[in-house]
């Protein structure tokens, strides 16, 4: 189960709107061993395409070592499919290699609905899991 | 001679766990080639027959070093090399 906070929920489907047509993608921070997603850090797509994406490697370096200096990892990957299911792709698959972070899909081929979806990948399986706001599981 | 290599959480089964090990060589090339003699099968997970694998980024300090001569980039004492694998993912 992926635990998010509903505001990053938003963050991350704004910055796929906002990158359609072209593939949206970036990285949650949080402290590390902790599974809780907290600092939204999107990335520049250095592909600018409508099928794929790639973190710009120089950008890649700076973000992975302050979060070294933090203390952090990256809990949420994300990126966005502009005409395809938010569902892992072949090469999205391929190319998983943070076994113990949060795959999360997005979805704009619809103008008015995200699909919004979170999967593990490890050792190239692919298991979806559910998204919960912190906020709806606090008990009375 | 020590050359510091980081190295990413999927190539430490390659190093026992280490997130850093330590090499020598006159190119990355040759430090690649030094450290597999301890680490075997580390080197193919970053070279194939064409150079420098597409989806590994190598860096030296702070630099790429596809910019910088990739696998015949010279390196040094105190210098340290970074390995992280690309983010990478499309529709396809």
């Amino acid at each position: 189960m992926l635990t998010l906070p509903g505001a990053l929920r938003v963050a991350i489907i704004e910055h796929a709107r906002a990158d359609h047509p072209d593939e949206a993608c970036g990285v949650i921070a949080g402290p590390a061993g902790t599974d809780r997603p907290e600092r939204f850090i999107p990335m520049t797509n250095a592909e600018r395409s409508p099928t794929f994406y790639r973190f710009d490697s120089t950008e890649q370096l700076r973000v992975w070592r302050e979060m070294d200096e933090r203390d952090e990892e990256p809990v949420v990957i994300y990126h966005s499919h502009t005409a395809t299911e938010a569902y892992p792709s072949r090469t999205d698959i391929a190319y998983a290699s943070e076994p113990g972070a949060h795959y999360v899909l997005v979805s704009t081929r619809d103008p008015d609905e995200a699909e919004f979806r979170s999967f593990r990948i490890v050792d190239g399986v692919v298991t979806e899991e559910e998204v919960r706001d912190p906020a709806d599981l606090v008990a009375e | 001679m020590a050359i510091e290599v980081r190295i990413p959480t999927i190539l430490r089964n390659y190093t026992g766990g280490a997130k850093s090990v330590e090499g020598s060589g006159d190119t990355l090339a040759s430090l690649f080639a030094d450290l597999d003699q301890r680490y075997s099968g580390l080197q193919e997970r970053l070279v194939d027959d064409a150079g420098l694998r597409r989806f590994v980024n190598v860096y030296l300090n702070d630099e790429d070093v596809r910019f910088i001569g990739g696998l015949d980039a010279p390196v040094k004492d105190g210098d340290t090399v970074t390995v992280l694998p690309a983010v990478a993912g499309g529709a396809h």
